[in-house]
This record gives structure tokens, C-alpha cells and sequence, in this order.
């Protein structure tokens, strides 16, 4: 990189004239323009590598992609194309999404209304629980899935069928509320740090304005700042459905059955997932060729399901990002 | 923080305060939680009380009372809770069961020293080890069958080496494209570039492995023309993917806080943007971007799904052209076959809680690097 410190662009080279040396330094240095060229390359590649593999998935996968697929419950090969579909895996996914989002929401929000509203950012207290989340937010998926297992359904629902006196083991085993309460754990950093994004973009003037007014602290932020930070809110919400909707490691253990003849009714039930069928789909398939429509196929459903609300969210906190920096 | 009053005058406010701090607790508990529980199941190895000996030593049932509890919840592979619950009958049951066992061992079995050898003792989990019928000491993670080999090197050996391409191919490429990001694009630009790159985080990971199985595992063969088709540098390309948003969200968030008025100084002195950029801002944004490295590191060494999906046979080499078997995939893909409560349970436990602790190593000096280098920033050091 010593080329980039060569003397040609200092104002003071001799021979120049001021407007010639100006022109120079502004207008052409060729190491700046093949430096700035390879930052643009890298962030072009990386574009690249994302539009590659959406169309790749969208072009092979929209085929296959019809009504009977999505509202069909597959028989026991659910390799053979004309007759199988992905309706228990959407079902699935979409259960396990929905239980965790009733645990994790209000856990979240109120974590976050305790960081940003009540807590003193210099007390000891706050900085581990701050440690925590981070630490949380970091580990891997997979220690998570073998968390579920110890925890909830080892020690928990094993110790739940003993109170219960249960014969047979029922939640002393995989079920869907395990591998949603597992995700809960996991997305609870995600909406906490979202959650305190947006209450942070509330102005304090708002807060002080209903202080004033002879309201209790309580009472301002259930009726004035949670108002305004719900789409803060949603987003944490979203950001985390969608990362658990694709989340594979953490279920594997804890919930997801390779194949079920029925759709999924009671906590305790096990369940077909879709990013698992994708898994199972391209790793236990008979004849890759010929699963490969049904493979892209479900595929692009599962990135259907994530990316939009993905998408969601984006919009949504790029606006609470700009009213964020306009007020500072 | 506003006027605080005594509980006294408003015993719903007061409640409140204690039960939103409470729950604010949460985030603590859970991360005591995972490692408790992750530990506990993994403790038996630690402390030696598992084992995988074939041919042991048996004790008749009738020397029941001559032995302490803990050498007979050893013998029996039980825990001291299941040692707790039964009667002297059940025990003296369990210990013929097990003579019996001992009686039904094939006799070539019995000759061979590899039977005699409890093979989840640290020696033989870490240090390479003549089995018979092998020439030389060797490192083995061979679960399966009548000798369980559980040699966590080659494991070890494999997630650096899909980490370390993962490492290799995404921070150049993340701290290219932060820097142009948020020093050289210009700010119509940045707003739509920064949202679009960090799409590729909300790609889940067992599609990006399903691409790299798929497409990418195919492509790359035919243009490097090696031998096995899925190795660690298809998993290590795709893994790098994965981490590519996260080290690129923290190191333009690093460099985007360097304060501006460095940046116009540079610009006044005639320095060009790119020259300002890489001599000015990255150097002061530096701990920033190590920092993005390092938690992009984390991430990297727990991916689960693209690892498992792209390869997975354990094989003892450094080569990247060879196929490779992280600490994840290991662990997602033998838990099933495990017997829940038998040493081999227990070891993927074990490796689980290695993983948590490397994880959480990086994160913290992740962390603490990014805070320092806040702070700095701020002017408050």
C-alpha cells in the first residue's frame, strides 16, 4: 500500500502551477481510482452473490410452485413430484413462529423498557444484563437446540410428566412448544435491541411534556411512549419471526419430525418444518434429479416466507432510523 | 430519570418497577441457563464417570455391599438419582444383567486391547492413539460400532479449516464493501447499497447450504477441477456468505462513527476520498473492523446448517480440497443415533459446551473491543 503515500499528490510538488496541482489531486490519482475500484467490486461481488442465488432460486423454483403444492399433505415418499406438497411443513413453521412471538414479544419489549426507561446506563447491573443480551444474541444455534434438549425437554418436561404423573412420556419429549420456546430464547436479543432502538428515537421532550401533565411514570410509557414505538416494535417482531421461520439447528432436537401424517393441533405435538424438509429434501433424496423441481420449489416458499417480512422490517426501520437521526 | 417518590404513595407504580426489572433479568438468566445446562449433561466427562470399556472387570452381585455408591453407579453407568431410587434387588439385577453382558462378548473380542480401553478418558480424546489393525497413532472420531473412537481433533481441525476459508473469503470482501459503503458512495447510493447487502443475512442458512450442495459445489469443481466434489472450500465459500452481512453491519457501523471532522480535514489537506478512507478512517476505525472480525469469527465457528449440508465426513487433514467435520455438524447430525444419557451423548455435549465457550470468548473480545473503541471516540478516554 506504499504506493498510495507516494509524493505526486501532495500540494507541494514544485513543478506544478496551484490550478495544476488542484487538478491533479482532485480530478485523477490512479492508486485512489484502483482502490476506490476494488471497494466498489467487492460490494458489487457481494450484490452478486445475492442476486445469483434469488434468481437461481426464483427461475427454478417458480415452475413448480402451484396451489396443489402448497395446500397438499404429502403421503410418506414425499420425493415423488406429482404428489407431494408442503402444506404440514408451512403449517409447521408457521406454528412454532407463533407460539415463540407470544413468548418472546413481551419479555423483549419489557427488557428493553427496563434498559432505555428505568435503568442508570452506568450501574453494574445494567452492563451484565447488556453483556447478556449480547452474549446471547452470539451463540451458536446449534448450542441452543442442545439447550432445548437439556433444559426443556429433559429437565423441564420430563420433570412436568412426573408432576403430572403422565404413564406415557408427553412432554418429556420433542414437541412444538419446546422448539418454540427454544427460538424464543434465541430472538430475544433481536427484539430487545430493536425494541430499544425505537424507544430511543422517542423524543425525551414527549416523556417530559406527560410528566408535566401529572402523569405517573407508568402511565407515560404505557400511553405515550409505547404508542410511538410500536412500529419500533414491530420490527423487532418481524426480524425475529423471520430469523426463526429459517432457523433449522435449533428445532432439530428440540421439535421437528421427518415426516407426519397429520398437520400439527396441541403444544405437544411434534411437526414438519420447512427449512428441515429443504435439508432432508437435498441430503436424503433418492434421486437428486428428480427431486430437484420439488427442492427449489420449497425452497422458494421458505424464502417467500422469510424474505417478505424481512422486507417489512427493512422499510419499517429505515424510517425509525430517520427519525432517529433527525433528532440528533 | 424523573421524580422518584416513595413506594408507599403509589404501590402500582412500585410493583411495576419490580416486575419490569425482574423480567429485564431474563436476558441473565438464560445465558446461566444454556451453560448450566449444556454443562450438566456434559459433566460426566469431565469428571471421568463415563465408559465405553468393552470388557470390564465384573463384580459379582453377591459383593454388592463391599463397593462405595460411586464406584457402582460407574460400573452400572447409572446417576446417582437412578442409584438413589432403587432397591438392593434392582441393583443386584442390573449387576447380572451386566455379567451377563460380559459373558456374551464375542472371544475375539477379547483379545484385542482396544476392548479394555475407556475411550471417552481425555487421553484418548485428544491425543492420537495406535488402535489395532492401524500402522501408526492416529486421530479418530469414529462413534459408531463396537469400539467408539471419539478423538476430537479431527473435529477441531475441520471447523478451523471451513472457518478459516469462511474468514479468508468474507473480511476482505465485508471490509471492501463497508468501506466504499460509508466513506465512497454517495449518500443516495449508501441508502440503497447498505439495506441490500444486508438481505443476504435474512437468507436462511440451510438455503445457502442447499445452494452451495446444489449449484455452487458443481460450478466450482469444474473451474478448480479437484477431486471430491463437497470439501471444506465449497462449506467454507458458502459459510462465508453467511457471515459476510455481520462482519459488514459492524465494520461500516465502526467506520461510519469515526467523526467527520476527520474526514474533512483530510479532504482540505487534498487528500483524495480513497486516500482519506484508507489512511485516515480505517486506521481510526481499526479496532472497530478487528472487532467485526472476530464476532464474524463466532458466528462462523457455529454455523450449523451449510457445514452439515455441504460435507461431513471426519477425515484427519489440513487440506481444504478435503472433506471436513465441524464441531456443529457433528453435533446435529449424531445427537439423533445417540443413546440419551451414554458417553456418546455426553461427548456431543461436551463439544457443545466447547462451542458455547468459544463463542463466547470472541464475543466478549468482540464486545469489549467495540466499546473501548466507542469510548475512545467519544473522547471519554
Amino acid at each position: 500500500m506504499n504506493t498510495v503515500t507516494a509524493p505526486e499528490y501532495l500540494p507541494d510538488t514544485p513543478s506544478s502551477s496551484p490550478t495544476m496541482r488542484h487538478f491533479r489531486a482532485e480530478k485523477f490519482d490512479f492508486w485512489s481510482f484502483f482502490f476506490s475500484g476494488l471497494t466498489g467490486l467487492a460490494t458489487l461481488f457481494i450484490l452478486g452473490i445475492l442476486a445469483t442465488i434469488l434468481l437461481n432460486i426464483i427461475v427454478n423454483g417458480w415452475s413448480g410452485l402451484s396451489w396443489h403444492f402448497v395446500s397438499t399433505i404429502p403421503k410418506k415418499d414425499f420425493f415423488d413430484i406429482h404428489t407431494t406438497g408442503v402444506l404440514p411443513m408451512i403449517v409447521g413453521t408457521t406454528f412454532r413462529v407463533i407460539v415463540m412471538t407470544i413468548f418472546v414479544i413481551p419479555v423483549g419489549v419489557i427488557t428493553a423498557i427496563y434498559l432505555t426507561e428505568y435503568a442508570s446506563n452506568t450501574s453494574i447491573i445494567t452492563r451484565i444484563i447488556r453483556a447478556a443480551v449480547n452474549n446471547l444474541a452470539g451463540v451458536p444455534s446449534i448450542v441452543f437446540g442442545l439447550f432445548g434438549l437439556g433444559f426443556f425437554i429433559n429437565f423441564i418436561g420430563k420433570n412436568l410428566d412426573v408432576v403430572l404423573h403422565n404413564t406415557n412420556a408427553i412432554w418429556g419429549q420433542p414437541a412444538l412448544i419446546w422448539a418454540s420456546l427454544t427460538l424464543a430464547v434465541m430472538t430475544l436479543p433481536v427484539v430487545i435491541v430493536a425494541t430499544e432502538e425505537s424507544l430511543k428515537a422517542i423524543p425525551p421532550g414527549l416523556r417530559e411534556a406527560s410528566l408535566a401533565l401529572g402523569a405517573t411514570k407508568l402511565e407515560t410509557i404505557l400511553k405515550i411512549v409505547l404508542p410511538q414505538a410500536l412500529p419500533g416494535i414491530m420490527t423487532g417482531g418481524i426480524l425475529a419471526v423471520s430469523r426463526a421461520a429459517g432457523e433449522v439447528a435449533p428445532i432439530l432436537f428440540t421439535g421437528v419430525a421427518y415426516y407426519m401424517a397429520s398437520l400439527p393441533s396441541h403444544l405437544s405435538d411434534q411437526f414438519m418444518d420447512l427449512g428441515y424438509h429443504v435439508f432432508v429434501l437435498s441430503t436424503q433424496s433418492p434421486n437428486i434429479d428428480q427431486t430437484r423441481p420439488i427442492l427449489y420449489a420449497t425452497v422458494l416458499v421458505l424464502l417467500i416466507l422469510t424474505f417478505a417480512l424481512n422486507i417489512v422490517a427493512i422499510l419499517i426501520r429505515a424510517r425509525v432510523r430517520k427519525k432517529l437521526r433527525a433528532l440528533g | 430519570m424523573g421524580i422518584h417518590r416513595g413506594h408507599k404513595a403509589r404501590p402500582v407504580e412500585w410493583l411495576a418497577e419490580k416486575f419490569i426489572f425482574f423480567v429485564s433479568l431474563s436476558a441473565i438468566l438464560m445465558v446461566l441457563l444454556i451453560f448450566l445446562f449444556v454443562a450438566r449433561e456434559a459433566l460426566p466427562v469431565f469428571f471421568g464417570q463415563t465408559n465405553t470399556a468393552l470388557v470390564q472387570k465384573p463384580i459379582p452381585p453377591e459383593d454388592l455391599d463391599k463397593h462405595s455408591p460411586a464406584e457402582l453407579e460407574a460400573y452400572l453407568e447409572i446417576t446417582p438419582d437412578q442409584f438413589a431410587k432403587m432397591s438392593k434387588a434392582n441393583l443386584r439385577d442390573l449387576m447380572d444383567v451386566k455379567v451377563e453382558e460380559q459373558d456374551d462378548i464375542p472371544d475375539n473380542f477379547r483379545d484385542d486391547p482396544d476392548a479394555r480401553i475407556n475411550t471417552t478418558q481425555w487421553k484418548y480424546l485428544i491425543q492420537p492413539h495406535q488402535w489395532t489393525d492401524y500402522d501408526k497413532p492416529e486421530y479418530i472420531w469414529q462413534p459408531v460400532g463396537q469400539i467408539q473412537k471419539y478423538n476430537i481433533i479431527p473435529l477441531i481441525v475441520g471447523t478451523l479449516k471451513v472457518t478459516l476459508v469462511g474468514l479468508f473469503f468474507a473480511v476482505p470482501l465485508a471490509v471492501g464493501a463497508a468501506i466504499y459503503v460509508s466513506q465512497l458512495a454517495r449518500p443516495r447510493v449508501r441508502e440503497i447499497l447498505k439495506p441490500a447487502i444486508e438481505l443476504l443475512s435474512g437468507i436462511p442458512s440451510v438455503v445457502v447450504g442447499f445452494f452451495a450442495l446444489l449449484v455452487m459445489a458443481t460450478v466450482l469443481q469444474s473451474i478448480f477441477h479437484y477431486q471430491t466434489r463437497l470439501n471444506a472450500f465449497v462449506a467454507g465459500l458458502a459459510l462465508g456468505f453467511a457471515v459476510i452481512p455481520v462482519i459488514f453491519s459492524i465494520a461500516e457501523d465502526a467506520l461510519t462513527s469515526v467523526p467527520r471532522a476527520y474526514t474533512q480535514a483530510a479532504l482540505a489537506l487534498g487528500a483524495s476520498r480513497w486516500q482519506t478512507a484508507w489512511q485516515i478512517v480505517l486506521p481510526a476505525a481499526l479496532p472497530g473492523v478487528f472487532a467485526a472480525a472476530v464476532l464474524g469469527f463466532g458466528r462462523a465457528i457455529g454455523e450449523t446448517m451449510i457445514v452439515l449440508m455441504v460435507c461431513s465426513a471426519s477425515v484427519m487433514s489440513w487440506s481444504i480440497f478435503d472433506s471436513a467435520r465441524s464441531i456443529t455438524t457433528t453435533i446435529a447430525a449424531e445427537m439423533a443415533e445417540a443413546v440419551s444419557g451414554g458417553p456418546h451423548y455426553r461427548i456431543l455435549f461436551m463439544l457443545g459446551a466447547l462451542l458455547f465457550a468459544a463463542t463466547f470468548v470472541s464475543n466478549m473480545v468482540g464486545d469489549f473491543v467495540i466499546h473501548r473503541f466507542k469510548q475512545k471516540l467519544e473522547g471519554k478516554r
